[in-house]
């Protein structure tokens, strides 16, 4: 790849593995080596924090599976400033959990009683209905600790009976279409969903080419 | 990692003993996994299940391969399995890079899966830097082939028949010792791993791969799939061989969306 000033400059690959990257991988792993990569995936773990129904906080992994037959989650800044706006209040839900992660872009707060501007991810029931539980995911969560999220959080649960709903939003810039974006009524929905989920879907399905990304991805 | 999809047909629709497993590497211009949409499009396969893994970035989106209405709500996730068993070939797409750290388990696990369900071999697709070429690789045909041990003593023969050429191998230390050969795959991504571990594990693995950039690799994945068609006819070979290959929706908007009617 030739620039102004006439340097060349190696192009990234679409390959995904750096041929350093390889050849420091090819590389025999020293001690030090090893413990820096343990701490450093340490620091990357994320905690998932329940409270049971005494009130007291616990990482609980002996516990029973919770039977919830809705979860609905909100991933990112628009989805849980929607859900804060139209849903929650704390009258009628109970905040059940927190999840705790850092990573390059964020820290969550350690708190529960957060502002529309922090970086959280927190687990809230419907105090009438405790099957309903809802989360509320303004944090970046990266992709090496996505799958890691995934199976703490659903790791509790038990899969019969439940319904997922997963909301989140894109940039229209991202969405692809024959037409260009500059003349399409936005916001607009899309939807995709499992074939298992036999009920009436709201929006129109989201089309090929356009896929989803990230946590809700995941 | 593999999960069945169970489509009432059972276990027969995982059986994969003596079947040819194909795959793509995450390579320079994507080619191995565009030839994999080609050939998964246009002999219409099934799939018969996914792989559940940690170690690719995740993605979801509906039906690639839809024709219609009614086909083009099904989920597609970033590592699917598709079967054909009247030509007991079974396909591999990964449609996402690998996680920082997590293509070696990735490799390790995808090999214990070739063995323990019995593919006879395997053929993968990939790529490589075109701009790493030595001045004898600028000419001729780009693309190349590798064969394992086990394989070559099988197939070694016909490679010699089609007249393809083998990827040559290049100085360990080239400028100081030019007698130490290695294998050299810049931009193939997990190729070069696969395919040494493949010797090792006395797995039947072949190579296929084309010289390429970035840019519009439509043309280097017809270039492969056809390169790849001379050796296992899949469909059958006529004078306009590109023609014969079916382009899956998914590939609309490769490059972007209409353009704005303001513009102008």
């Amino acid at each position: 790849m030739a620039t102004f000033f006439g340097e060349v400059v190696v192009a990234p690959s679409r390959a995904g593995v750096d041929d350093e990257e390889l050849a420091e991988e090819a590389r025999e792993e020293t001690p030090e080596d090893r413990e820096i990569r343990r701490e450093l995936e340490k620091k990357r773990e994320i905690d998932v924090l329940w409270t049971l129904k005494s009130g007291a906080c616990t990482e609980g992994s002996a516990d029973e599976p919770f039977a919830y037959s809705e979860f609905i989650v909100a991933i990112g800044h628009n989805a849980a400033a929607f859900l804060s706006s139209f849903i929650l209040d704390s009258v009628c839900w109970e905040v059940v959990g927190v999840v705790k992660l850092w990573n390059e872009w964020c820290r969550t707060s350690h708190t529960t009683n957060v502002l529309p501007t922090d970086s959280f991810c927190l687990f809230y029931r419907l105090i009438s209905d405790p099957t309903v539980l809802l989360c509320q995911c303004s944090c970046y969560v990266a992709e090496d600790q996505q799958f890691q999220w995934l199976e703490k959080v659903f790791g509790r649960m038990r899969k019969e009976g439940l319904q997922v709903t997963i909301l989140s939003t894109c940039p229209v810039a991202d969405y692809k279409t024959q037409e260009s974006t500059l003349t399409l009524p936005s916001p607009f929905l899309k939807a995709l969903k499992t074939k298992e989920f036999k009920e009436q879907v709201c929006c129109p399905l989201l089309e090929q080419p356009n896929i989803a990304r990230d946590l809700p991805a995941a | 990692m593999f999960v069945s999809c169970d489509h009432g047909g059972g276990s027969a629709s995982s059986d994969f003993k003596g079947f040819t497993l194909l795959m793509p590497a995450v390579s320079v211009g994507n080619v191995g996994q565009l030839a994999i949409d080609l050939v998964i499009s246009t002999l219409d396969m099934t799939k018969v299940g996914y792989f559940y893994t940690d170690c690719l970035v995740p993605m979801v989106g509906n039906n690639p391969y839809a024709t219609a209405e009614e086909n083009s709500v099904e989920l597609s996730i970033n590592a699917e399995v598709y079967s054909l068993p009247s030509k007991k070939l079974v396909v591999l797409q990964i449609r996402s890079p690998f996680i920082k750290n997590k293509y070696r388990p990735f490799c390790q696990t995808l090999l214990s899966w070739v063995k323990s369900s019995k593919c006879a071999r395997v053929v993968l697709l990939s790529s490589s830097h075109a701009y790493q070429r030595d001045d004898e690789q600028l000419l001729g045909t780009p693309l190349r082939y590798l064969l394992t041990p086990d394989l070559e003593k099988t197939v070694g023969g016909l490679m010699q028949d089609l007249n393809w050429k083998e990827m040559e191998k290049v100085a360990a230390y080239p400028g100081i010792n030019d007698t130490e050969k290695v294998l050299h795959i810049p931009g193939g991504g997990i190729t070069k791993l696969l395919f040494t571990e493949s010797c090792s594990k006395g797995i039947q693995m072949a190579v296929l791969l084309k010289f390429c950039s970035e840019g519009d690799n439509i043309p280097d994945a017809f270039a492969l799939v056809n390169y790849l068609n001379e050796w296992l006819q899949l469909i059958k070979s006529e004078v306009n061989a590109s023609s014969q290959w079916k382009i899956p929706s998914s590939w609309r908007l490769l490059f972007g969306n209409g353009l704005p009617p303001a513009l102008f």
